[in-house]
């Protein structure tokens, strides 16, 4: 069962837009929200009113500077979560055969009843997608909400990963990457999607889309030429009240 | 690398008591009855005294039976597989030499075989870790074979062959860590590959995720003690091969010396299998600015 599939049906996966990201922290809310209380074990947090609070998420925003040779150095937001990787290095190293990559679809699951706790799988992510959930001692991570992109329950329009669905920049998309015409491919197509770390050999499914160049223009300022400092000495009425005021007893 | 006791108690003990099986089943020392008795017993409490420490490390040991299933992909559980098959295979060799005085050879032979399969697995679990530079190499099994084919030697009263696998293992030691320094930048993984973004300029974390820690920081985020690293080195290669190299060259040492020169090994040993994980970097330490590359 840890061997992985030769190939799936469907490659599901997000492109993540790093251009429009605007680092609001969103998707970690809503990601937190549907999975604490939905597959499997929630998602615990520890002294989460105390000095030190941590706890379980399964997906985190980084930013980063990025400093070109010349011009403006960039901030970029960073989303960062499973990318349900083809040669998920994470699914192989379990001896259990609780972490498995779908035939059907791709999506890397943990069965979690079937999890000793032993973290190797988090090890051999490069990623740091995986997270041992501290209270329930079994490895969490992104499921790419299976219970709500099946869910007929659900309306339409909010099968789709949760953190898709709540990001207000419209950073995030979901889609079948199997599909050369879906929304996804067509998105890494014109925007050339990067993988990350492609030297691990994973083969992440996930794409993310890089910054696009901002536009630049020439340094100038059309208001300065009125800006200019006003006459240090005071001229006219001004130059004699001031002399004037100068002279009287504590004037300077 | 969190350097976990319970890990590293088991890497080493259980290294150890799998050596000396190893040493049993090819025959040496050649005994029977209450002293063959003995050295299995020793044997015995360091290999399952190990595997039992690094059950404490899992979050559900309960359900530790089910790692024997997936031997075909996972090197932790062909560690298992060989571990617990080493283990029957020389209770009934070591029964026949203890109930029987008899030698029943190919079961000896086939024992040790396991024996070094599961220290080869053991290192392999490691080795196998494309995202831990320092481990990523066939040095790695090759040094815990070394530590414990020569832990097992100087447990079985072998002393020649002891003298030369320490000089052998210290070798391979120091040549794992000069290799391992620069395994990190070597492996062409950076902050620019991590993010995707080293194409629009010099890459830096600028604001991390949360305020405060989290499994993926107190797991391989690990820091505490790199400063001390040369020395800890040192410590180790005096503990684990210069004091017992220089018991064996004494003339006439007696049980006692080489009770000394076992106590210090087995110090060295857990000395190097302590930076074996503290010094050891995990590629995911990029994302949160751990290591400056």
């Amino acid at each position: 069962m840890t061997t992985l599939p030769t190939s799936t049906q469907k490659k599901l996966g997000l492109v993540i837009d790093l251009d429009t990201c605007v680092g609001c922290h969103a998707c970690v809310v809503s990601c937190k929200g549907w999975n604490t209380e939905n597959y499997g074990a929630p998602l615990s947090d520890q002294d989460p009113y105390g000095a030190a609070p941590s706890g379980t998420f399964l997906n985190r925003v980084h930013s980063y500077e990025v400093q070109p040779d010349h011009g403006q150095a960039a901030l970029v937001h960073f989303p960062k979560s499973c990318l349900h990787c083809e040669d998920a290095p994470c699914v192989t190293v379990c001896p259990t055969g609780a972490s498995y990559k779908r035939v059907e679809d791709g999506i890397v699951l943990v069965n979690e009843s079937d999890c000793i706790g032993c973290g190797l799988c988090a090890w051999a992510c490069p990623y740091g997608a995986r997270e041992m959930d501290a209270e329930e001692k079994v490895m969490k991570k992104c499921t790419l909400c299976v219970d709500r992109i099946y869910n007929e329950n659900l309306p339409e329009v909010d099968r789709v990963p949760a953190c898709v669905r709540t990001c207000p920049a419209g950073a995030r998309h979901f889609g079948d990457f199997a599909d050369p015409d879906s929304n996804v491919s067509v998105l890494t197509a014109e925007r050339g999607g990067i993988e990350l770390m492609p030297e691990q050999g994973t083969k992440p499914v996930n794409r993310y889309l890089p910054p696009r160049a901002r536009d630049r223009t020439e340094d100038v300022d059309i208001l300065a030429p009125f800006l200019d400092p006003i006459a240090a000495e005071p001229q006219g009425f001004m130059g004699w009240l001031d002399k004037a005021l100068t002279a009287m007893p504590g004037g300077r | 690398m969190h350097p976990a006791p319970s890990v590293i108690i088991f890497s080493s003990v259980s290294g150890l008591g799998f050596g000396l099986l190893v040493w049993l089943g090819l025959g040496f020392p050649d005994v029977t009855g209450m002293v063959a008795f003995v050295f299995f017993v020793v044997a015995y409490v360091l290999a399952v005294g190990g595997l039992l420490a690094s059950t404490a490390h899992l979050g559900h040991p309960e359900r530790a039976i089910k790692a024997f299933r997936q031997w075909r992909s996972s090197w932790l559980s062909r560690e298992g597989v060989c571990a617990v098959s080493a283990l029957i295979v020389m209770a009934l060799y070591g029964a026949g030499l203890v109930f029987f005085g008899a030698s029943w050879t190919i079961l000896g032979y086939l024992g040790a075989a396991l024996s070094l399969a599961t220290v080869f697995t053991t290192g392999m679990i490691y080795a196998q870790m494309k995202t831990v530079p320092r481990w990523n190499h066939f040095l790695t099994p090759a040094m815990f074979l070394a530590y414990s084919v020569a832990g097992g030697a100087i447990l079985a009263n072998r002393w020649t062959d002891a003298f030369f696998l320490l000089l052998l293992t210290a070798v391979l030691q120091i040549t794992v860590w000069w290799r391992g320094d620069t395994a990190l930048a070597a492996s062409g993984t950076t902050l620019a590959t991590a993010t995707g973004l080293g194409e629009m300029g010099g890459v830096r974390p600028f604001e991390p995720p949360h305020t405060g820690t989290n499994y993926l920081l107190n797991e391989f985020g690990y820091q505490i003690g790199r400063k001390h690293a040369q020395k800890l080195r040192i410590i180790a290669l005096v503990l684990a091969f210069v004091v017992p190299l220089v018991i064996m060259l004494l003339p006439h040492a007696g049980h006692m010396a080489a009770g000394v020169a076992v106590l210090s090994h087995i110090c060295g040993v857990l000395t190097s299998r302590w930076l074996f994980f503290a010094e050891a970097e995990h590629v995911v330490g990029l994302y949160y600015g751990t290591r400056a590359v």
